[in-house]
């Protein structure tokens, strides 16, 4: 088979992609993190509409934990920003020239968001 | 600096097939989900969300606009919520949602199961699951 691939799993982790291969890594953590959040969300919420039953009572208790609300806003935040980025540089192929600025513009957007975000979470859990 | 050739295909001789028709939905896609989540946002600051709503629950019904959603708010009267504006609007959120989260999942599969009866089996199943989901959605949304 051609499309075998050649590559282990320490080759791979020596690879040094830098900024782009990290962003590109973490919008398919995060994808598949939303596409596991929703998908048991959207479930729970129908087991519970149709059959009475509790269980989206329990795993919303999980929902409202503010470590999973940390981890799920992490995903949701960067899957959109990097999204859009991917979005722009695809629909306009001439700014791919600058794809490592927009990187660091993409960070500069995320990183004082999110932060903000971590910092509501963390007062609302702790009551302030 | 020196200007190098262009070494991509002219359009009329790329073809358009399924996977490229794709390529080109999870990103128009995503421009619509961005769309529609501010178009409830706003939605939801017209109506009253200003006095009514904390950040924190208007953000979770700008991300499906379910009346289910607003449960906890000090909002006075749900009527204007539970509208088919934003019934449909919710649906189409969830219709386009679940089209391009389990495309994805599918291409990140394709990158590690690359034998051709592998990856049929991912399409059967990933068709399975956009069905499912559409359906368990949108049933969600319409019978909350």
């Amino acid at each position: 088979m051609a499309l075998k691939r050649q590559v282990g799993l320490k080759q791979g982790l020596r690879y040094k992609g830098g900024g782009p291969m990290l962003v590109w890594m973490l919008h398919r953590i995060s994808g598949i993190g939303i596409v596991l959040f929703v998908g048991l969300h959207v479930l729970s919420s129908f087991s519970s509409q149709m059959f009475g039953l509790n269980l989206a009572k329990s795993v919303n208790i999980i929902y409202e934990s503010p470590a999973f609300q940390i981890a799920i806003f992490f995903c949701v935040l960067f899957h959109a920003i990097n999204g859009l980025r991917v979005t722009i540089l695809d629909l306009w192929p001439k700014l791919i020239e600058y794809q490592r600025e927009a990187i660091w513009v993409e960070w500069a957007v995320f990183i004082p968001l999110y932060s903000l975000a971590v910092l509501v979470i963390i007062s609302t859990a702790a009551g302030v | 600096m020196e200007k190098t050739k262009s070494k991509s295909l002219p359009l009329t001789k790329r073809g358009l097939n399924f996977e490229m028709l794709m390529w080109i939905f999870t990103r128009l896609s995503a421009l619509v989900m961005y769309a529609l989540i501010l178009f409830a946002i706003i939605g939801a600051l017209f109506m009253g969300a200003r006095y009514q709503m904390n950040l924190a629950d208007l953000m979770r019904w700008g991300f499906t606009p379910n009346v289910t959603h607003i449960q906890n708010t000090n909002v006075p009267d749900v009527a204007p919520w539970v509208t088919p504006l934003w019934k449909v609007t919710a649906c189409l959120l969830v219709l386009v949602a679940v089209a391009h989260g389990i495309h994805g999942l599918v291409v990140i599969a394709d990158d590690y199961i690359v034998t051709p009866r592998g990856r049929q089996i991912v399409r059967i199943i990933s068709i399975l699951l956009v069905l499912l989901m559409s359906f368990v959605g949108v049933f969600v949304i319409w019978t909350s």
